[in-house]
């Protein structure tokens, strides 16, 4: 696993390692205020994405534990940035206490321990049942099924699908299960600088303005398409032929849009443009694993299903 | 030994509430002002001093009731050494002046925070702010006074729990102002409040 992991990375660098000069030479040229902003914001991003790979990378080569952990604080602070925009009342404030001190620990040491029958059930049935449970001792029945279902929700997209990113790990299928983690976030990844890069040069028909105006027809169509290329060039990281690399490579790519679109759908019904700030050019936490959160679960199931031995 | 304690309560909160600042109004000077804002938890106090930058910090104490405060020697070390606060009675007795420890620490060229609402609100409404902020005013008429939001500690720590949730806290700082001369008590109690309730509307959007 070291040595093609070592490969995955240093290409990741030599990509930044362009990256970086790229935003240098635009920064010297760029003149009128619209697009001096547009580099500046690309070479913020390019700047956190060195951090990102720094993080992401080195909790990978410390090993399970280290990746574990890692995805246990960016669930924590996805689910604080959720519930930052989120509107709550005095009657969740304990159902809100028990989704980050309790619930959120409990689901990781269930993947920590690799306990995969309550690790796929506790927030689906148990949260689902004791959460709402809780929060009618205080009386409070103003909204009382939005309020319960956004407690669900909230932990449902940033604790139990981020998890299943991590969840690789625990699979069996005769290639190291931290390959198919890496896979998995370079392809959701790539795709959604792709589509960033597509759409910023060739972008003229918006997708969907209501809910992400950024996003243009040629940039999902070329930045997926992209994606989908490199997810089948990287298939020896994992256990899929190249066809099946393609196949398993698009669903990543469809299920990333989604997320970033559902996100955004609710930011936008929070007034909200980001999630939050600690990510400098993207916004929060939330802002970079939005794709993951629909892509994660499907591919986790994928490889379950078919490729564990 | 007291600054490591002072740096981690810092830290601890930034952890637990983000505590992050907006400067809308003004800048952070360390110059001497009187901060007000608005009050909703026992968070809010540490809330804006650890979203203060560091100089500013440094040279601004808050100021807190002494009957909760200064109750157990815990609340007394926290306040006054973890926080600077200076203590101040919310009952005083007759012919005392509960506001001379604060206009000492001005007239000493250093700021002040308070929160003039007098006690934690238990709604999302801000109650009507209690005159001490107005005689402070008077009193030191070319002080400038910084009115500041905090969203979301409702949220974060209501009155009556002990349970912290760990929703970010973002501390808006907006226009400075002044008692305008010949401004009346009342009038400058409502324009005061509603500096803060101005701010309250979400940054996020922006």
């Amino acid at each position: 696993m070291t040595s093609m992991f070592s490969l995955v990375l240093a290409a990741i660098l030599g990509l930044l390692a362009v990256a970086s000069s790229i935003g240098f030479i635009l920064q010297r040229r760029a003149t009128e205020p619209g697009s001096v902003a547009t580099v500046h914001n690309l070479n913020a991003r390019i700047r956190s994405w060195w951090i990102m790979v720094a993080v992401f990378g080195g909790a990978i080569l410390f090993g399970e534990t280290s990746t574990v952990t890692l995805f246990a604080f960016l669930s924590f602070m996805a689910l604080r940035e959720f519930w930052t925009l989120t509107p709550s009342r005095r009657g969740d404030h304990v159902a809100l206490f028990l989704s980050f001190f309790v619930v959120l620990p409990i689901h990781y040491v269930l993947l920590g321990t690799e306990w995969y029958g309550l690790f796929s059930i506790f927030i689906p049935v148990y949260a689902f049942l004791i959460l709402p449970a809780v929060a009618t001792l205080t009386g409070d029945v103003n909204e009382f099924l939005a309020r319960s279902a956004r407690v669900q929700w909230g932990l449902m997209l940033t604790v139990y699908s981020i998890s299943h990113a991590p969840a690789l790990l625990m699979l069996e299928t005769g290639t190291p299960p931290a390959l198919l983690l890496v896979y998995l976030v370079v392809v959701v990844q790539l795709s959604d600088v792709f589509q960033y890069v597509w759409g910023k040069l060739l972008g003229k028909h918006r997708f969907s303005p209501n809910i992400s105006p950024s996003k243009t027809i040629e940039g999902l169509v070329g930045g997926g398409a992209s994606a989908i290329l490199v997810g089948t060039l990287l298939y020896r990281l994992t256990p899929f032929s190249p066809l099946q690399a393609a196949a398993i490579s698009t669903v990543i790519v469809v299920a990333g849009f989604f997320g970033g679109f559902v996100l955004s759908a609710i930011k936008r019904d929070l007034n909200a443009k980001d999630w939050g700030y600690v990510i400098e050019g993207h916004g929060g936490v939330l802002d970079r694993l939005d794709s993951i959160t629909f892509a994660a679960p499907l591919f986790f199931h994928i490889i379950r299903y078919w490729f564990t031995v | 030994m007291i600054a490591i304690i002072r740096r981690f309560l810092v830290l601890l909160v930034r952890i637990l509430v983000g505590a992050r600042s907006e400067w809308r109004g003004c800048a952070p000077d360390p110059s001497r002002r009187i901060y007000f804002a608005n009050h909703n938890s026992h968070i809010d106090t540490v809330a804006v001093m650890a979203a203060l930058p560091w100089p500013v910090r440094r040279m601004t104490h808050p100021v807190a009731a002494r009957d909760y405060w200064g109750t157990s020697a815990f609340r007394r070390f926290i306040a006054e050494k973890g926080l600077r606060a200076v203590l101040i009675d919310r009952k005083p007795l007759p012919d005392t002046d509960p506001l001379a420890p604060i206009e000492r620490l001005l007239e000493e060229g250093r700021s002040v925070l308070i929160f003039p609402e007098g006690t934690r609100s238990t709604t999302d409404e801000i109650a009507p702010f209690r005159s001490g902020i107005f005689r402070l005013a008077c009193r030191l008429p070319d002080v400038d006074l910084v009115p500041i939001h905090l969203d979301n500690l409702q949220r974060i720590l209501p009155k009556g729990s002990m349970l912290i949730v760990p929703i970010t806290c973002t501390a808006r700082f907006g226009k400075p102002l002044r008692v305008e001369p010949g401004e009346e008590k009342a009038e400058f109690l409502a324009r005061a409040r509603a500096a803060v309730i101005e701010l309250a509307d979400g940054g996020h959007t922006a």
